[in-house]
């Protein structure tokens, strides 16, 4: 425990629907760490919301005794420093950079490619094939490693990373009747998935099945 | 450290300069293989395969490769001591990556995207959205850097600013990042580009307007 634990003040202001925001919590739930749950109505975004986080307006952001830290990772990275108990980033600079490394192409390159997918309706095969291929280096990763997770026995930042991956990606293929990662096509990453959504400091976070395939529906509707 | 270390880069690219900075900034003796990016070296797309693309740095005593600049940048704080990137305190690190990722994913590529249009007034007024913010911090922040007296994270990516957006403005007699508007992110601009470890290592004015005229500049 933190000397100052007892003193720990911390918020997240939240939607529980979002990926972003479960990495978040997931992390919060690694580490045993007491916080209070904000749920923002997105269309509606709260005073302190927009007091916090002027420059993006978006959840998730956390607040750790008045000091408001944003972004996911940046958030996820930040209360590894701070609990250092069960860390989420290894400690040798070459494996963290790494991690680093495979964090920032899940956000940059992965999921901006298979959002593209959903929303322009799968009606462009280009972006199909540009989604698939980044899904198989994350496959070829996984077939590398050989292990259970990107972190090995234990999942790390690159797991958490790519949480919308194992979770909202099926629920989402699931909504939209257009699937993308087979079991066929990509077994590594479906057994990751498998693996990962029924960790219990993960399994305890996400949200509903029935809540994100009616708004995927709603979203997206059938394509 | 008597470590040997290589950075492939090109000499214009100023995500490699960054990383030659951050080195510059530890005292680290390092070899620079420039790449052609239309013809990459069989190192370089074994070196990151994933990315095929520049800076990657490599240790040569344990050989792994490492890219992304902002995570090269990062690691060589961890791995060299001495003047330090990131700051000590945990929340001041969370600001130095929430600044420098804004940088990264808005603020550069905005501009870069109103240097690629000429000007074109849409492409300049999302820029200027995005420096609007960085205007205001520093305005509230009142120090010669972003984090305070030294360059960190955020002041090394900002190097592109103070130097390559001047070379693309007169290479095309644009003006993006107009002076009057963002008096203090040039202030600071000019003071990241004024470090020693910056300035004795920045590729020529005449390659960068050859460079920005030849991809950018009218037939």
């Amino acid at each position: 425990m933190r000397s100052s634990e007892m003193a720990d003040e911390v918020t997240l202001y939240a939607d529980g629907r979002s990926p972003f925001v479960c990495r978040v919590k997931i992390a919060l739930n690694m580490k045993g760490i007491k916080y209070k749950n904000m749920e923002e109505d997105l269309q509606n975004k709260s005073g302190a919301l927009l007091n916090y986080n002027p420059v993006h307006k978006k959840v998730p952001v956390l607040v750790h005794n008045g000091n408001p830290i944003l972004e996911s990772l940046v958030i996820v990275e930040y209360l590894d420093n701070v609990w250092e108990r069960v860390p989420i980033l290894p400690q040798d600079p070459y494996e963290k950079a790494a991690a680093r490394f495979w964090a920032k192409f899940i956000d940059d390159k992965c999921i901006p490619a298979l959002y593209k997918v959903f929303s322009s309706k799968g009606e462009e095969e280009q972006v199909i094939t540009e989604a698939c291929e980044q899904l198989q280096i994350l496959e070829d990763e996984l077939e590398l490693k050989g292990k259970k997770f990107f972190g090995g026995d234990n999942i790390n930042l690159v797991d958490i990373a790519a949480d919308f991956i194992a979770y909202w990606l099926q629920l989402l293929e699931e909504a939209t009747e257009m699937k993308l990662v087979t079991r066929s096509k990509f077994p590594k990453i479906t057994e990751w998935a498998e693996g990962f959504v029924n960790c219990q400091v993960v399994k305890e976070m996400l949200p509903p099945r029935a809540i994100m395939l009616a708004y995927y529906k709603n979203r997206f509707g059938k394509i | 450290m008597a470590e040997k270390v290589k950075l492939y880069g090109v000499e214009v690219s100023p995500f490699v300069c960054r990383v030659k900075y951050a080195l510059n900034l530890k005292g680290v003796n390092y070899e620079f293989i420039q790449e052609d990016l239309d013809n990459k070296s069989p190192d370089l797309l074994k070196y990151n395969p994933v990315l095929k693309n520049v800076p990657v740095l490599r240790l040569l005593h344990n050989g792994n490769p490492i890219s992304e600049s902002l995570v090269i940048i990062e690691y060589i704080d961890d791995v060299w001591k001495g003047v330090p990137i990131m700051p000590k305190d945990a929340y001041e690190k969370a600001q130095a990556r929430f600044w420098a990722k804004f940088f990264v994913d808005k603020c550069h590529p905005a501009i870069f995207k109103a240097i690629g249009s000429h000007g074109e007034k849409q492409d300049v007024a999302e820029a200027h959205e995005h420096l609007q913010f960085l205007e205001n911090e520093l305005n509230v922040k009142g120090s010669k850097f972003f984090g305070g007296d030294n360059m960190g994270l955020i002041d090394i990516c900002a190097t592109f600013i103070g130097y390559w957006v001047g070379a693309a403005e007169e290479a095309l007699g644009i003006e993006v990042v107009t002076k009057d508007k963002f008096p203090k992110v040039i202030e600071w601009a000019h003071n990241c580009i004024n470090c020693q470890v910056v300035k004795d290592d920045l590729p020529s004015r005449e390659s960068l307007i050859a460079y920005y005229t030849r991809r950018f500049g009218k037939a």
